[in-house]
């Protein structure tokens, strides 16, 4: 049987093309490999390669030849062993012709192509899900007072016990005992093998400790700030994130990135950013904001236990504050649970990270005005408690969001979005978003005061939507 | 972990000289060792083994670029036709049960180089539910972790790290394994390629970094882009001893691998090795093909063909031609069976959008 040869796609956008130059002539043997012809479009040349052997026996379509249709048969080769002669040209043009797609430069890539026929005979559905609740404390626990650096410290500590694969690594975490002094005393204890100083090269480093973690380490990676992570977010996103998906499930990235996240006090607009909102977006990720120290215990056990990469961000202004951290030997939290942490009939006060605190001193001077508030802490972004919020919203019908970060495209946003879609019929006002000012946070002390989020703010929020005047 | 920094302890007057004439610095030992000898004294199987599975990159990735015209293949498509005797020569000299590879996006070679069925990388290109990566992945991310190929990876030079950790991990898990890490001329001036060397020698880790130079990165030929084209120099300040090593002839890498695996696994840290090689083919699928001379390529394939230079020391050794032509032509069938079914097996299933996203349940 003789083989047509057809005209070649440079690309799948390419629909035709110049047949620039023959190279064999009929009559012609053919070896693989050998180049047959020269194929042209005004953006790139290629040279059109024989995969089969055999002999070149009619030239159907002359060199020089413009507007040849992808597809279209150009030449007849005759197999070994078959005469030239008996090779007949096919009836008709192959090629099919469609509408005109753009083809742009670059690496080449498909822009334009036409989606896959093949039919998709369900429609997929995102699952949903429903967390776990937190687990029960036994009653007549101590509760002991901790610090939120403390718990983090425990809990780092408590899993590199229990787990050899565990090690931390970051800028000044070992010798230093930490920038913050989160990881203080984990270098004595763990020594230099697990706690493990890296030099400036926060790219590097995430990096290293993602592919640590894909060679089955359990990476903690410590940013000393989270405005850092902006030289690594895309070890964090391209490389953590999606590997898991990439590679069908084959190769996880269970790795922390942890560090103080947010505005601190005074630092100026490069080192005072809330990133939730950024990380919250990335589907493979899981994103942990904790307020208080039992859950940021919890929370942070259980993101070192999770197989899944996991941004675990802190906050700098409420390292030094002490909270009631139940004494248990093993205390891990849910992901992506969030925890109502004053329960009240008149309003939602949605919040997550240091504004938890706001949103609870709020909430108590709106009891004093008779108004009965409800503080939601999310504790984790990604996955968020859709179910707890709406809950909440049947309940009181009326939910403000109080987030120390900028408005625009916020977890606040969010929120409001999933109110709108799920939670309408409930609504008795409009989802109201209190966060900052809307510019780089400014250095000038009475400036940052102005930008930042405050309770006076959350406050007027809470009584607008519930419309009472001030 | 980290090695005592020896200045603490030194002289003012001790200062640079201490460091040249440190016994440890031997950053030529390798290319000094290398050169005694740079030819792998190959047994004809091993010959006949490194023909084979050349031309079995080869021809998958010609098929591949037929597959791509035809509209098959989408995206980019980055084939390693040319550069068959880098990973060949080196992942030979590899102990699969230890060692671990990471690469960019022009990875079909190195995953047929681990003898990983046709079928799955060409359905993985395809896009089809029985590629490595369920289709979800494609050209530029293909995995086994079963072999220790740790990818795949799109961005230019983040690889690099990523071999690093996976090193940290031999080392911390002490398994006795190396990491080869790959990357291109034009990956060698990121900065977080940097980063990795310091760190790599800081902590004294087992990876080979390879520069894979084909010479150009897309358009850009390296010295439009390099102020040191000489790769293997790049590891000096880091204290990373470098290997120049001709890619275009798979006993050379093999001899290099030698090499420079023996020093990893003695525990003497990374080696950086650039591999001279040449890419027949556009950077991805479409490519304006303007940068060089057609001469300049038939040149390469004429005289450097990697696999036609194996073929004529089989041919002196005895080997018949009719004999090789027979392999040939059984990785053809090979070739065209796994082009036959990436084309006919099915696309994944729907509810596939939502798996592997995470691998937990919260
Ligand atoms: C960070 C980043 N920048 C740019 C690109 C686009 N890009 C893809 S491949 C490439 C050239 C890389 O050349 P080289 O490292 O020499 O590898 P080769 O393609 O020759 O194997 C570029 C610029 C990218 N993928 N990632
Ligand atoms: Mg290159």
């Amino acid at each position: 049987m003789a083989t047509e040869l057809k005209m070649p796609a440079l690309s799948p956008t390419m629909e035709e093309g110049t047949l620039a130059k023959w190279l064999k002539s009929e009559g012609d043997k053919i070896e693989i490999g050998d180049i047959i012809a020269e194929i042209e479009t005004d953006k790139a040349t290629m040279e059109f390669e024989a995969v089969d052997e055999g002999t070149l026996a009619k030239i159907l379509v002359d060199e020089g030849t413009e507007g040849v249709a992808v597809g279209a048969v150009i030449a007849m080769m005759a197999d070994e062993g078959e005469d030239v002669g008996d090779v007949e040209a096919p009836s008709a043009s192959a090629a099919e012709s469609s509408d005109e797609k753009d083809d742009v430069e670059g690496e080449g890539k498909d822009v334009g192509q036409e989606p896959s026929e093949a039919e998709v005979t369900e429609t997929a559905e995102k699952p949903t899900r429903s967390p776990a609740s937190d687990p029960a404390i036994p009653e007549g626990t101590n509760m002991v007072s901790t610090s939120v650096r403390e718990a983090l410290r425990d809990a780092m500590a408590e899993e590199m016990r229990r787990d050899e694969r565990v090690f931390v690594m970051g800028e000044e975490v070992a010798e230093y005992q930490g920038a913050y002094k989160v990881t203080q005393g984990l270098l004595d204890e763990f020594g230099a093998k697990r706690v493990v100083d890296t030099p400036i090269t926060e790219y590097g480093f995430a990096g290293l400790g993602t592919g640590a973690a894909m060679g089955g380490l359990r990476p903690i990676v410590e940013f000393m700030t989270f405005n850092f992570a902006m030289q690594a977010i895309d070890h964090i996103i391209n490389s953590a994130a999606k590997t898991n998906y990439m590679s069908g499930g084959q190769m996880r990235c269970p790795i922390v990135f942890r560090g103080p996240n947010g505005a601190a006090a005074r630092v100026g607009a490069q080192h005072s950013q809330n990133y939730g909102p950024w990380y919250a977006s990335v589907p493979g990720l899981i994103v942990i904001a904790p307020y208080d120290a039992a859950d940021a215990k919890g929370l942070m056990k259980a993101a070192i236990r999770s197989e899944d990469p996991v941004v675990f961000l802190e906050n700098e202004l409420v390292y030094g504050r002490s909270f009631d951290v139940p004494e248990l030997d093993d205390y891990v939290l849910p992901i992506g649970k969030a925890r109502i942490v004053r329960e009240g009939s008149d309003v939602t006060i949605v919040s997550y990270s240091i504004a938890v605190g706001l949103a609870l001193e709020a909430a108590e001077e709106l009891a004093g005005q008779g108004i009965d508030a409800e503080v939601i802490d999310l504790r984790t972004l990604r996955p968020l408690d859709k179910e707890t919020v709406l809950e909440s919203l049947k309940k009181t019908n009326r939910m403000v969001v109080a987030e120390e970060g900028w408005p625009t495209c916020s977890i606040a946003s969010e929120i409001v979005a999933i109110c709108m879609e799920d939670g309408f019929d409930h609504l008795d006002a409009p989802v109201t978003r209190v966060n900052n000012a809307d510019v780089p946070l400014p250095y000038a002390a009475n400036l940052e005061a102005m930008a930042l989020i405050d309770t006076a703010s959350i406050i007027k929020a809470a009584k607008k939507v519930c419309y009472i005047e001030e | 972990m980290a090695k005592k920094p020896a200045a603490k302890t030194k002289t003012p007057d001790a200062g640079n000289l201490a460091a040249i004439d440190d016994p440890d610095f031997a950053l030529k030992s390798l290319q000094e060792e290398f050169e005694k000898n740079k030819t792998f004294d190959a047994s004809e199987e091993q010959m006949l083994h490194f023909y084979e599975q050349m031309l079995l990159i080869r021809r998958f990735e010609e098929r591949a670029g037929q597959l791509y015209g035809l509209g098959l293949i989408g995206g980019f498509c980055h084939l390693y036709i040319g550069q068959e005797a880098v990973a060949i020569g080196l992942q030979s000299a590899l102990d699969n049960d230890r060692d671990s590879v990471i690469t960019g996006y022009r990875d079909h070679g190195h995953m047929l180089a681990y003898g990983i069925d046709p079928n799955v990388i060409m359905s993985e290109l395809t896009g089809r539910q029985a590629g490595i990566s369920k289709g979800k992945g494609g050209s530029m991310h293909m995995f086994s972790t079963e072999h220790k190929f740790y990818g795949g990876h799109g961005i230019v030079g983040a690889q690099v790290p990523l071999g690093a950790g996976l090193a940290f991990a031999h080392k911390y898990n002490e398994d006795g394994g190396l990491t080869l890490a790959y990357f291109g001329d034009g990956a060698a001036n990121q900065g977080q390629v940097y980063e990795a060397f310091n760190m790599a020698a800081l902590w004294n880790l087992p990876i080979c970094f390879v520069v894979e130079d084909n010479q150009y990165a897309m358009g850009t030929a390296t010295k439009r882009s390099s102020a040191e084209t000489r790769f293997y120099r790049r590891g000096t300040s880091f204290r990373i001893p470098g290997m120049e090593v001709d890619g275009m002839n798979v006993l050379e890498v093999r001899q290099a691998a030698e090499v420079a695996f023996k020093h990893i696994r003695e525990g003497n840290g990374p080696v950086l090795m650039e591999c001279n090689t040449y890419r027949y083919r556009g950077h991805s699928m479409s490519d304006p093909a303007k940068y060089r001379t057609r001469e300049e390529v038939q040149d390469q394939k004429e005289h450097h063909d990697p696999i036609e230079r194996i073929k004529k020391t089989l041919i002196e050794k005895g080997k018949s031609e009719d004999a090789l032509k027979d392999i040939d032509k059984g990785i053809r069938t090979r070739v065209s069976e796994a082009a036959d079914f990436a084309e006919n097996s099915p696309e994944p299933e729907a509810a596939e959008l939502y798996t592997d996203v995470l691998v937990e349940e919260y």
